[in-house]
């Protein structure tokens, strides 16, 4: 019988995976996006799985929005990413030191 | 029991692909690796009942946001070896993390204390009604005011997009209506008095 623990740990192993992927990939902002995307994704199985086993259609509106969000921020940082590329011909990380962050 | 092999058939494809996504050497199989993710987690959310946001999730991340993904992927010309530098020397401390986080979360998930396994067999969901009716219903009603909210939020972010995208050339040419509309008379047109010649 699955249960809510597979859920929950198979959303945990995606989130970790996606963390480590932001570890690995420090110098690709668009793997970074990616894996920002993962973990986006990891935290709306949580909220699926406890409406479902909950009987709370709550959690899948809340996911609703979640998937709006992300795609207004997925848009935005696209972009963001074309007009650094333009201005600077390069996407690595280690490069965006203009603001001495 | 069919539904017990088809959870761990999409997990595996699931946490294959997220590997995936994180070790491809080439950012354009990431992003395929990231649509097989989404298509096997929809699988997934339809196990759990949750067909409408199942179909969404194929429509707008498969469709939208991953399609959005590859044209700025093939866009931008990135050197894919000089973008793998660094890669093997955060492998450890990104495994080590990721693996400290796994463990953390099963041992909260599966501690007896929590009963969390017995949760879900009393109730059971969308076995009756439309998933999409029935989340409709309370869209509509209970959520209204946030679901207005993620509509602005939704213009704002198209505003915004569009706006960082848009570049004026420097020396295009191109029509500019407005300064053609409001030209006056002198702008264009000079009178110069001649004088005039004598007449033979």
């Amino acid at each position: 019988m699955i249960g809510l623990p597979h859920y929950l740990t198979l959303a945990g192993i995606v989130f970790s995976i996606a963390v480590a992927g932001i570890f690995l990939n420090r110098k690709n902002v668009i793997v970074l996006l990616m894996c920002i995307e993962l973990m986006l994704l990891a935290v709306n199985f949580n909220f699926v799985a406890f409406s479902h086993f909950l009987g709370d259609l709550s959690g899948q509106v809340f996911v609703f929005f979640i998937l709006t969000v992300a795609a207004a921020e997925a848009a935005i940082g696209l972009a963001i990413l074309v007009v650094l590329f333009r201005e600077r011909r390069s996407i690595d990380v280690e490069e965006l030191d203009t603001m001495r962050g | 029991m069919l539904i017990n092999i088809l959870f761990y058939l999409f997990s595996a494809t699931l946490i294959t692909a997220s590997l995936g996504v994180v070790l491809a050497r080439n950012s354009v199989h990431s992003a395929m690796f990231l649509v097989l993710a989404f298509f096997t987690s929809s699988g997934l959310w339809l196990l759990l009942g949750a067909e409408f946001l199942a179909i969404v999730l194929v429509l707008v991340y498969v469709g939208a946001v991953m399609v959005l993904f590859l044209f700025v992927v093939m866009m931008l010309d990135v050197n894919v070896a000089q973008m793998r530098e660094g890669f093997t020397r955060y492998a450890p401390l990104g495994a080590l993390i990721a693996l400290i986080v796994i463990a953390e979360i099963c041992y909260v998930v599966w501690h007896p204390s929590l009963k969390l396994d017995m949760l879900g067999l009393t109730s059971d969901v969308a076995a009756s009604a439309s998933n999409t009716r029935s989340l409709g219903l309370v869209l509509y009603t209970k959520y209204a005011y946030p679901f207005q909210l993620a509509a602005v939020l939704l213009l704002l972010a198209i505003v915004a997009a569009i706006t960082l995208t848009m570049r004026q050339r420097p020396n295009l040419k191109k029509q500019d209506i407005s300064a053609q509309v409001a030209v006056r008379k002198g702008d264009r047109l000079r009178v110069v008095q001649v004088a005039s010649e004598k007449r033979p």
